[in-house]
């Protein structure tokens, strides 16, 4: 019995179980002050790093208009983390940690929808986090977000475009660390911390070298990140030449095309990737590494 | 091998001889170097895991460099930079690999195992500790390597013996450190992935890995040097850059001085922690639940 073929449609009801069940992963192994302190530490650190390495060089100088570029694509880069790498950590989790995917495999559900599911719960937990750490800066950093001047459509356009994309992403990752038995851990991490150095989330594409540009250019998240700093901070992110000769409008067209394009990859690779890891018996292997 | 293969439960030969038994210091250090061979060996099994292991970390490092760039900073921040993240291997090390490790071999039964067998279990956790140390210290040379040749980072070393001392006591602090922590993760369950999770990034922040320790108030800094790691680089960082002496947080001298008292600290407090985790472990029963 293999439950719904991976090869059907969309399948809410799958969706909707996993991500309860990823919510409750996520959020129920202590009590709610100790997660919402969790919840806090984490992003707020990693914010402060930058924040002190931008203050010690520029003497507090937060009125330029890179501190809210750094700033912003490091708070709404832990969407990537979340998302992305999420998705492709259930499989390992369930494997590895819980040893329950051969019984999710065999439960009448819809692998992907499911895959997504557990994405939609780490949506949820990383939502907190961004929303704690733009306030902060908002609040103690003089980042300009006016909520009055923000472009909204723009923003939640961008942020659900860029949602979806990270979870086509993470459904790549999913289908192939299926496959990988001693690897998987480094994976997402690994794909993770190569976007971040080449997509200009802390720095705009300029400083990197001149050979090392155009992977910045081939990834849909540069584009991503620029659409939302646009949204929330308007001409200040105009400002950097990375992407100035590009519209709105064009910079949404060429992310929803590359959307599009990691969507119908994503499924077809999964697709594969969950077939080859059937036959090679990668269900339900466990390294204990 | 021979012959202890050919004896019996009872460590008595076919011919009726006697196998020498090990006890005292010499079962101790024989602990400690079979707890720290499969570390070891575990890097010969899985070689590409060492390419993962430097590769991660000089992602985060190249990132860092080029903010430091693109905010203009001084070039010896780059060189702060690939110390920092050269270390972050040790700090990862600790956390995963000997504060959550009682955790795990509870997880997979062998922590059961360990207590039952007539050996001590400082001299586990020192040759995981020992283990981990050397592997670990490959990947921080990489790193460190790798990081000076791309970014082209220029050290002046002023004193290469308190460069090694500063190195070792802080080593020892540390993995100290995690030892004692081995012992309080194991206690607190499932909540040790989350822990160590969470003692990433703060810690980084805390502990100045990317930048010099004297950006926070004294306060801080002084509060962040319970953490051996501060202490160690910035001692560390004033001993290898021209700049350095200008932007530490106190004197090498001092700082020495204070990681040796770490060292006590931690070593003494580890073995006084596992000894309540024992007791309490087999009274309570809970060795071997496995709760996920």
């Amino acid at each position: 019995m293999r439950g719904i073929e991976s090869t059907s449609r969309f399948h809410l009801p799958s969706f909707r179980t996993a991500a309860w069940l990823g919510w409750q992963i996520e959020a129920n192994w202590t009590d709610p002050f100790l997660f919402a302190v969790y919840a806090l530490i984490k992003p707020i650190s990693s914010a402060a790093i930058l924040v002190v390495m931008y203050s010690l060089i520029t003497r507090g100088d937060f009125a330029s208009p890179i501190f809210p570029y750094i700033f912003l694509g490091n708070a709404f880069y832990i969407y990537v983390g979340s998302v992305m790498s999420g998705i492709s950590w259930s499989v390992i989790e369930d494997r590895e940690h819980y040893k329950t995917l051969k019984y999710i495999y065999v439960a009448p559900l819809h692998i992907p929808s499911y895959l997504l599911g557990r994405g939609l719960a780490r949506f949820l937990t990383g939502s907190v986090s961004v929303l704690i750490t733009v306030a902060f800066g908002v609040l103690f950093l003089k980042v300009p977000v006016v909520l009055g001047e923000v472009n909204w459509l723009l923003f939640f356009g961008s942020l659900l475009l860029g949602v979806v994309m990270l979870a086509m992403l993470g459904l790549i990752l999913a289908g192939i660390t299926l496959l990988i038995a001693n690897h998987v851990w480094f994976l997402g991490e690994g794909v993770a911390g190569a976007l971040y150095l080449f997509s200009g989330a802390i720095f705009p594409l300029e400083v990197l070298p001149v050979l090392l540009r155009p992977i910045g250019f081939l990834m849909p998240i540069t584009y991503w990140l620029e659409l939302i700093r646009r949204s929330l901070i308007g001409e200040v992110a105009e400002a950097f030449p990375t992407l100035a000769g590009l519209s709105n409008g064009q910079l949404l067209g060429i992310l929803g095309g590359l959307t599009m394009l990691f969507g119908v990859s994503a499924f077809a690779i999964f697709r594969r990737c969950d077939r080859a890891a059937r036959e090679r018996g990668m269900i339900d292997a466990v390294t204990n590494y | 091998m021979a012959d202890r293969a050919l004896a019996g439960p009872s460590g008595i030969l076919a011919h009726g001889e006697r196998l020498p038994k090990n006890v005292g210091l010499r079962l101790f250090f024989q602990t400690v170097f079979a707890r720290a061979y499969p570390r070891l060996i575990g890097q010969q099994r899985e070689k590409s895991w060492l390419f993962f292991d430097i590769f991660l970390p000089m992602l985060a490092v190249s990132a860092y460099v080029f903010v430091y760039r693109a905010i203009g900073a001084p070039e010896d921040y780059v060189g702060f930079v690939v110390v920092g993240g050269a270390m972050t291997a040790f700090w990862l090390n600790v956390l995963w690999s000997m504060s959550s490790q009682l955790y795990w071999e509870k997880e997979q039964g062998n922590l059961a195992l360990y207590i039952m067998a007539p050996n001590s279990m400082m001299a586990i956790l020192l040759g995981m500790a020992m283990g981990g140390l050397v592997a670990t210290c490959l990947r921080a040379i990489a790193i460190t390597l790798l990081g000076a040749l791309f970014f082209q980072v220029s050290f002046s070393v002023s004193s290469y013996v308190q460069l090694l001392t500063v190195f070792w006591l802080t080593m020892t602090a540390l993995y100290g450190m995690g030892m004692l922590f081995a012992s309080v993760f194991l206690l607190l369950g499932r909540e040790a992935w989350h822990l160590s999770n969470l003692a990433q990034e703060p810690i980084y922040l805390v502990s100045g890995f990317y930048f010099p320790i004297n950006s926070f108030s004294i306060w801080i800094a002084a509060a962040a040097s319970v953490i051996p790691m501060t202490l160690g680089l910035d001692a560390m960082r004033q001993l290898v850059f021209a700049s350095g002496p200008t932007l530490g947080f106190a004197g090498v001298g001092l700082e020495i001085g204070v990681l040796f008292v770490l060292c006590i600290v931690f070593l003494v407090s580890a073995r006084a922690l596992l000894g309540h985790m024992e007791r309490l472990a087999i009274r309570e029963g809970r060795i071997t639940e496995n709760r996920r």
